[in-house]
């Protein structure tokens, strides 16, 4: 499937999804992150890169509605309203974008996931909040994605808490794809899980983001994951973007000296 | 004559090393080349004169100093040293092609898949563009139980040879090789001799590093020396 | 009428107070209103709401029925008649067609009421989402901006694990195409009876300190899915003493091996059918 980068004749979507200028924000006196603008399109896949404090997880908190900007603003390009400043909306209205045309992954599957309710139910919800009213339909659409997920059919009426790390974090990710988010936020999605497990969640990241065409703001620490599945690449220290690039030539020919500290830090394995 | 298919402009490249208090070392400065389309261009400098440095850079793997690098994508020329990622990418995808010294391997995806992914990305039809992968492997001499196989497993000279076939799956109007045949045997090198004449003969302009003078002598149709920035034919 | 209470027992401004409660739920059918509940004489659980329900819209010549599971008799709708009795003194009745004001717990009478009668429900958890959402604050914010994905997700939930909807009692409905709300322990069967009633329905919450209310002739829908319709409950039984066969039997154990007889739980009703002289199986037998 094409992905929604470029069109067939090689040229490019016009509009940006995602539209950030100058975005800061501020915990009292403490900086959280400062003066960030990028502009995401359709189809992208952007990582932020960067160590504890440097204001990456602030940035996509700010980003994905969960803090207000400090300053700053932050344009979505809205289906039928164009580019849309969110600081406009209402909170009604940011909550129903937040629940149909974006998704988050968090770091802990248990944030993001209802522990109390069947798999099944958990990727049903979505559907159900946006009105699907037939049973049978939103079960095979729920054992659709359980199988793209690669989680066994047959646990679709088990309770999240029986799923190992790496199955909850895949059932997080099904719940919120189901609805078709066309931006999707993820914090740290391989974070805490086995190797193993990682790589088949990357995997199943990389074919899910190219065959949905959805663009992604990745927040991770760690640059394989990087490397992986993003497109583009910020890096973050002290609340400041201190490189932004090609992730390949970013992580091949970082110039920052951060970046370069970064880069070197990695042991191979 | 018809334009260049790849244009170098004044092209300067250095590293600053922070690590090291700021040292800088400089690869090349004031570059100016253009490959036309059924060129192939061989770079040639001794080891660490930065042969493979402006490869990167054509392919903006590596960001120069200074300078332009003017590649044909469809209509128009890009310029990959100051294009945005999104434009970069396009081009990679529809215009540049490029074949690394290593493999980089990706946990879980079978070499046929490997190969197989560029033609997918630009809308082929998967069947069709396994069917390529396909011949191409069988072509380099992988053997067809390998290919449901992730090829981390693999033999340095079975990764590069998948590396190869997927440089190939597509054919681009301009390809970079950067040492494509180090660790082939004979019969591998002369296929892959194969594969870039054939490449030439549909009009593809190709610049590459060959340290084997046989191949070298075989596909290029010019010699561009980094130190003296001089091309000869 | 006892002397030293006020008429019905709470004071003018409270009654007043609730009284602005039940207009703010009547203008939004199914909302549920905070009010400022007071000590009762019971405990919370013992049906407060409804009793500071029915004693802010109480008047001097209104006649009181109260029922607990469809029944005058038992012990808390006597308790509550007879409070009434003595701090309002208001006449009372066990007619559900003589009453006008009818206070109930877990049940809709199953004669139709009309224009001219208020039915005041018992409620133990007025919201709906409590079961999912146990913050106070985010349920608000649910009800507000429709976000009722999770109501449905419970009936998901029923069929996976039992085949069909299981929830047979104070089953989740939509009031007026946009709230949704409880509508408190009545078994599923009643729900229908509250669509386009003409009486005015209220529903009182002592502990929980929520006043809601549907006014009458307004829609009320019961939640389902599109292939698995709501559905009342039905027996193979008519009632035992009056046979009816419409109505919401309970099941009575008669002996010591297990025998059991079927009979209409509102006990009105039951008696009224036999004044018109039906009679179901085993009328005679109970007779003698």
């Amino acid at each position: 499937m094409m992905p929604a980068v470029a069109f067939a004749d090689g040229a490019l979507e016009d509009t940006p999804l995602l539209s950030v200028r100058g975005l800061s924000y501020h915990y009292g006196r403490q900086l959280g992150c400062r003066d960030v603008s990028f502009d995401l399109y359709p189809g992208e896949v952007l990582g932020i890169v960067g160590e504890s404090g440097s204001g990456k997880t602030t940035l996509l908190s700010c980003l994905s509605g969960r803090l207000p900007p400090g300053s700053g603003s932050i344009h979505y390009d809205m289906a039928g309203h164009g580019l849309t400043d969110l600081a406009g909306l209402s909170e009604s209205e940011l909550r129903v974008l937040m629940r149909s045309d974006w998704g988050i992954v968090h770091q802990t599957p248990r944030d993001g996931l209802r522990m109390g309710v069947s798999a099944g139910a958990n990727i049903g919800e979505r559907l159900m909040a946006i009105g699907a009213r037939h049973y049978g339909e939103i079960r095979a659409a729920a054992l659709d994605w359980l199988a793209r997920v690669e989680i066994p059919a047959n646990r679709i009426d088990h309770l999240p808490q029986s799923f190992s790390g790496g199955m909850q974090q895949r059932l997080q990710i099904a719940r919120n794809l189901v609805n078709k988010p066309r931006l999707v936020f993820m914090d740290e999605p391989t974070g805490g899980l086995d190797v193993s497990v990682q790589a088949k969640l990357l995997d199943l990241l990389r074919g899910l983001v190219s065959e949905l065409g959805l663009s992604v703001v990745l927040v991770t620490h760690d640059l394989a994951v990087a490397r992986l599945l993003a497109h583009r690449l910020m890096v973050m220290k002290s609340g400041e973007v201190v490189e932004s690039g090609l992730t390949d030539q970013v992580l091949d020919d970082p110039h920052h000296p951060y970046s370069q500290l970064l880069v070197s830090s990695v042991l191979q394995v | 004559m018809a334009d260049p298919v790849i244009e170098v402009v004044d092209l300067a490249k250095s590293f600053t090393i922070h690590a090291r208090d700021g040292l800088t070392i400089a690869v090349f400065n004031g570059l100016s080349l253009h490959v036309r389309a059924g060129e192939c261009v061989a770079l040639h400098g001794p080891s660490g004169s930065g042969k493979s440095t402006l490869l990167r850079a054509l392919y903006a793997n590596y960001k120069p100093d200074r300078g332009q690098v003017l590649v044909r994508h469809g209509q128009n020329l890009v310029d990959m040293a100051s294009a945005s990622p999104r434009e970069v990418l396009a081009v990679r995808r529809l215009s540049l092609g490029y074949v690394s010294q290593f493999l980089r391997v990706i946990p879980r995806v079978p070499a046929l898949d490997v190969v197989a992914q560029p033609a997918i990305d630009l809308g082929t039809d998967p069947n069709a563009a396994r069917d390529k992968a396909a011949a191409l492997l069988t072509r380099l001499r992988i053997a067809e139980r390998l290919w449901r196989l992730p090829p981390a497993t693999f033999s340095g000279g079975e990764q590069q040879r998948v590396n190869i076939a997927r440089g190939f799956s597509v054919d681009y109007p301009a390809l970079l090789l950067d040492e494509p045949t180090a660790s082939l045997d004979a019969e591998n090198r002369a296929t892959v001799g194969d594969l870039i004449l054939e490449a030439r003969e549909r009009g593809a302009a190709i610049v590459g590093i060959f340290h084997d003078a046989e191949i070298r002598e075989r596909v290029s149709t010019s010699i561009f020396d980094i130190q003296s920035a001089k091309r000869a034919a | 009428m006892a002397e030293g209470y006020n008429f019905a027992y709470l004071d003018e401004q409270t009654k007043r107070m609730i009284r602005r409660a039940i207009l703010k739920a009547v203008a939004i059918p199914g909302y549920q209103v905070p009010f400022a509940g007071r000590e009762m004489p019971l405990p919370y659980g013992w049906g407060t709401g409804g009793i500071q329900v029915t004693a802010a819209v109480l008047a001097p010549d209104d006649v009181l029925k109260v029922i607990d599971q469809g029944a005058d008799d038992t012990t808390n709708a006597v308790s509550i008649r007879r409070f009434f009795a003595r701090t309002a003194g208001v006449a009372t009745t066990t007619r559900t067609a003589e009453a006008t004001v009818i206070q109930t717990r877990h049940r809709i009478p199953e004669t139709t009421l009309t224009e001219k009668q208020i039915l005041v429900y018992q409620v133990p958890i007025p919201d709906p989402l409590r079961w999912m959402e146990p913050r106070e604050t985010e349920t608000r914010k649910m009800h507000a901006l429709l976000e009722y994905g999770v109501m449905h997700v419970k009936l998901y939930e029923d069929i996976a694990h039992l085949g069909r909807i299981a929830t047979s009692y104070d089953y989740p409905v939509r009031v007026n195409g946009r709230y949704i709300m409880s509508p408190s322990p009545i078994p599923k069967f009643d729900n229908p009876k509250m669509d386009m009633m003409p009486a005015l329905q209220l529903f009182g919450a002592g502990r929980e300190k929520r006043i809601y209310a549907v006014p009458p002739y307004t829609r009320v829908e019961s939640l389902d899915f599109d292939d698995h319709p709501f559905e009342i409950q039905s027996w193979d039984e008519a009632c035992a003493l009056c046979g009816a066969t419409a109505s919401y039997l309970d099941e009575v154990v008669t002996d010591d091996a297990g025998s059991r007889m079927f009979v209409c739980s509102d006990t009105d009703h039951c008696g009224e059918r036999r004044d018109f002289g039906h009679e179901g199986p085993w009328a005679k037998e109970i007779a003698q």
